[in-house]
């Protein structure tokens, strides 16, 4: 415990304790409005431990309470979690001892990690489990992995007592807490996610990547279901991905203003090699 | 009101397939052995799946838009990121300003 503080340190404990802080309360105002729907208290409360997911919960209390199907409920909720799957996908290394990650290209630290080391069953299901918004952006934020698994950890532990500890207490003292927009907190969550998002943001093509998917996202929200248009929003590395293959094969100059700049780690170097000799001609 | 039993199944068919989405990547990723040009590609999926997520949330509520006192105190969180300002001051001044615009009565 002591050494995962050492390796934390105290800024990055605050702020999990933060965000912990806000997500209680958003909590107990999920528990309250559950049970003040009509629901009884163990609906919200297997919820919070079985789903763990603050924004399909609401949706499927919501939907449940303005009279929806179940299995419209069931869907939907489904539809919001997809996102985790490309979410499992960029921090699996935070499961697996055996080998470091290296997406920032950090200098892993002197403990080598042990490749005969079993493969942990347990840790990977119940860390799967804590896979949430916050601890995904907690994790990216990190710079080296040591401090990437104690992040996710941490914050995964942390939000998981916190959030069904406020859900119960919210439900039991019924309408106490019903407007969590009076405090802000619908500000404050975007607000969380982008301070911990922005030191992602260095690189040309993502920023690009990321403009092109918000612009994808805002976009599409009054035409698709719930969830779908933040999914729609991975076409944006697609769009600049492709963009930066069609540059390739053709090096003239007649590039659109509008052009991402290429950055060179992720130019391939056939790529590099046809725009130095540029003896590509055009048919 | 659907019955208890209903509703007992809806959430565990939930919890099941949301479980599903968040242990493929991890169990997959064992199998796999990536390029770290995937790598980093994964992990610009990851960033680029956040920022539309804070886009939306702090702009819009259902199909419509959010009002102004929500991506208002966003923005100020996010310039605060921008400038390094503290962690908790930048969810404290997110928060204060969206809940000082709506005393004020803007929406």
């Amino acid at each position: 415990m002591r050494s995962l503080y050492r390796t934390l340190g105290p800024e990055l404990t605050r702020s999990i304790a933060l965000v912990c802080l806000a997500d209680a309360l958003v909590g107990a105002s999920y528990g309250a409005i559950s049970v003040s729907s009509g629901f009884p208290l163990w609906l919200p409360m297997l919820l919070s431990v079985v789903v763990f997911a603050g924004a399909a919960q609401f949706l499927f209390i919501g939907l449940l309470a303005g009279g929806g199907s179940p299995l419209a409920a069931v869907a939907a909720g489904l539809l919001v979690n997809a996102r985790h799957l490309p979410f499992g996908f960029a921090i699996a290394e935070v499961f697996d001892r055996r080998r470091p990650a290296n997406h920032r290209r950090t200098v892993e630290e002197h403990a080598p990690s042990d490749s005969r080391e079993p493969r942990n069953w347990f840790r990977q299901l119940l860390g799967s489990h804590l896979m949430t918004d916050e601890t995904v952006a907690f994790a990216l934020a990190q710079e080296d992995s040591r401090r990437r698994r104690a992040a996710y950890w941490a914050s995964g532990v942390a939000l998981f007592v916190c959030w069904n500890v406020s859900v119960v207490l919210g439900g039991l003292a019924g309408g106490a807490i019903r407007d969590t927009d009076a405090l802000g907190l619908d500000a404050a969550f975007p607000a969380v996610l982008l301070a911990l998002v922005l030191p992602s943001l260095t690189e040309p093509a993502t920023r690009w990547a990321a403009l092109i998917g918000v612009v994808i996202a805002l976009g599409t929200t009054p035409l698709l279901p719930a969830g779908a248009p933040v999914l729609l929003a991975l076409l944006g590395v697609a769009v600049v991905a492709l963009f930066r293959r069609l540059r390739a094969a053709t090096p003239t100059k007649e590039a659109p203003p509008s052009a991402p700049p290429g950055d060179s780690a992720a130019a391939s170097h056939h790529e590099s090699a046809e725009y130095v000799r540029g003896e590509r001609r055009k048919s | 009101m659907s019955s208890s039993m209903t509703l007992l199944v809806a959430v565990f068919v939930l919890g099941v397939g949301t479980f599903a989405f968040r242990v493929a990547g991890p169990l997959l990723r064992e199998r796999l052995t990536l390029s770290s040009r995937i790598e980093s590609l994964m992990a610009q999926l990851a960033v680029v799946l956040l920022v539309a997520l804070i886009a939306t949330s702090a702009t819009l509520e259902g199909d419509g838009f959010a009002g102004v006192a929500r991506p208002a105190g966003v923005l100020v969180g996010g310039v605060l990121a921008w400038r390094k300002a503290p962690f908790v001051l930048v969810v404290v001044a997110a928060a204060a300003t969206a809940a000082g615009l709506r005393l004020l009565g803007v929406p």
